[in-house]
């Protein structure tokens, strides 16, 4: 990918969208907003001062402020993170949906107050509609209730599914959905899990 | 109303509400806060509150009934309602809390470590801070939200305040605005309001500080920022920090023209 392309870009557009309001630039701005978060946030656990550090993806979308980006920056954004996703080397991508029910139950995971040693959670329920038992879920995503009951149980469907739980970027650019095997989130099995909820015909999404 | 009977009541409406999923939360949330009624327990911090505000405390045996928090020496009400603002005795832009450490180095003679201790009760730990916020605060209920934008220094405050409410960063790519950047979203069955908007913003952030009825703690908007951090996956935020009072800016401006209403009370 070409980064300064990207960010170039977008980032005429930016300071165009911001008018006269400031001398500074759109990027210069948040150049220093992360200078200031740097001297006002410490070491806490697992969660170090490098989690401010941004890569392309989430200094991009920061930038775009919610707003839909430009076609071809957002073109160029789905390319390079479609490079980043990785399938399992066994070639499966179903894994236990009664596991993969329980991984989206769970929020914990990553927090500063959350002990390393325990599994991650994915909380898909937090911003995911899922199964009809479950009725305390979120609105932030999209329904996903007979999420492959709709749109077929083809192998591609599979490779889908598994590329967008392991980086929604690669599909939605500047989604809010975290990129959970990108980042390191859930592993390469609680992906398998989590796919295996979406897409086994059994797993009460598909009822 | 007798206020275990209250508690009572109000526990009985919540439990209720459960059911009625055709309510929104922030409805229910309504209804279980005037259940309550004048029974809120942050009452209890704000008397507390009160007394330390008027007592002679640290190395110069001072109380803090001198300190300027915007509206001249010791005046108190309406104080919250224009803050965060630029104090140019600082050359700095302070939210209460900051202000708060700055009356508590300059009157009190505290240093300003002794004075950042202990910013958020916890099991065991009362804390001084979240007294004085809660009668401070408490001070400026039924006031309209009037924070200044006009110094270069709030005007910079509010634009670091609104590139900190977008920065995506962390494992989880999360910015502020992910949950409060966006219209009727809700996690799980709690709605987030849009604190880009108006409206969501002023019912905000004139409901904080709030006492947490699950936590049994008056809860201050500094631990609002503190905790919606750790949620969001990032490192700590350090209180009274730059990068809180810049945040705040731009939240409370965004509620300008809003009827400050807090302590309020929370699930």
């Amino acid at each position: 990918m070409n980064k300064k392309t990207l960010i170039v870009s977008f980032g005429v557009l930016g300071a165009v969208a911001a008018g006269c309001a400031s001398m500074m630039t759109e990027e210069q701005k948040a150049a220093k907003a992360l200078e200031v978060m740097k001297a006002s946030f410490k070491e806490n656990g697992q969660a170090k001062l490098d989690r401010l550090d941004q890569d392309d993806m989430q200094r991009i979308c920061s930038l775009s402020e919610q707003k839909p980006l430009p076609k071809d920056v957002s073109d160029k954004l789905e390319k390079a993170q479609q490079a980043l996703i990785k399938y399992p080397a066994d070639g499966k991508l179903l894994g236990d949906w009664k596991s993969g029910e329980r991984i989206a139950q769970s929020g914990v995971g990553k927090q500063f107050s959350d002990n390393p040693a325990n599994p991650n959670g994915a909380n898909c329920y937090a911003c995911h509609e899922l199964t009809k038992a479950e009725v305390s879920f979120g609105t932030i995503g999209p329904s996903l209730y007979n999420f492959a009951k709709i749109r077929g149980y083809s192998p591609e469907m599979q490779k889908y599914a598994w590329g967008k739980v392991y980086n929604s970027q690669a599909y939605t650019p500047c989604s809010s959905m975290p990129r959970f095997g990108h980042s390191g989130i859930l592993t390469e099995q609680q992906i398998k899990d989590v796919v295996a909820l979406l897409m086994d015909p059994s797993s009460p999404v598909n009822k | 109303m007798d206020r275990k009977t209250g508690l009572i009541a109000a526990l009985f409406v919540f439990a209720l509400s459960a059911q009625a999923q055709q309510r929104t939360t922030v409805e229910e949330i309504e209804r279980y806060r005037q259940a309550l009624g004048d029974g809120n327990p942050a009452e209890l911090w704000e008397a507390r509150g009160e007394d330390l505000w008027k007592q002679a405390r640290g190395p110069k045996k001072a109380s803090l009934e001198k300190c300027d928090l915007g509206l001249g020496p010791g005046v108190v009400k309406g104080a919250y309602a224009s803050l965060p603002k630029y104090f140019a005795d600082t050359d700095k832009v302070e939210d209460l809390e900051s202000r708060l450490v700055t009356c508590m180095v300059t009157l009190q003679g505290f240093t300003r470590e002794q004075a950042v201790k202990d910013p958020f009760g916890g099991p065991g730990k009362k804390s001084n801070m979240e007294g004085l916020v809660a009668y401070l605060t408490a001070a400026s209920r039924g006031v309209t939200m009037n924070v200044a934008g006009k110094h270069p220094k709030e005007v910079e405050a509010y634009e670091l305040g609104k590139k900190i409410f977008f920065h995506r960063g962390g494992p989880h790519d999360f910015a502020c605005s992910t949950c409060h950047g966006v219209d009727s979203q809700r996690i799980r069955l709690q709605d987030l309001p849009n604190l880009t908007k108006k409206e969501d913003a002023q019912r905000a952030y004139t409901s904080w500080p709030a006492y947490r009825v699950s936590q049994g703690e008056l809860r201050s908007f500094q631990w609002r920022l503190f905790d919606c951090f750790r949620q969001q996956r990032f490192p700590e935020l350090v209180f009274a920090s730059d990068a809180s009072i810049a945040l705040t800016m731009f939240l409370a401006q965004n509620s300008n023209g809003g009827v400050f209403n807090a302590p309020s009370i929370k699930r």
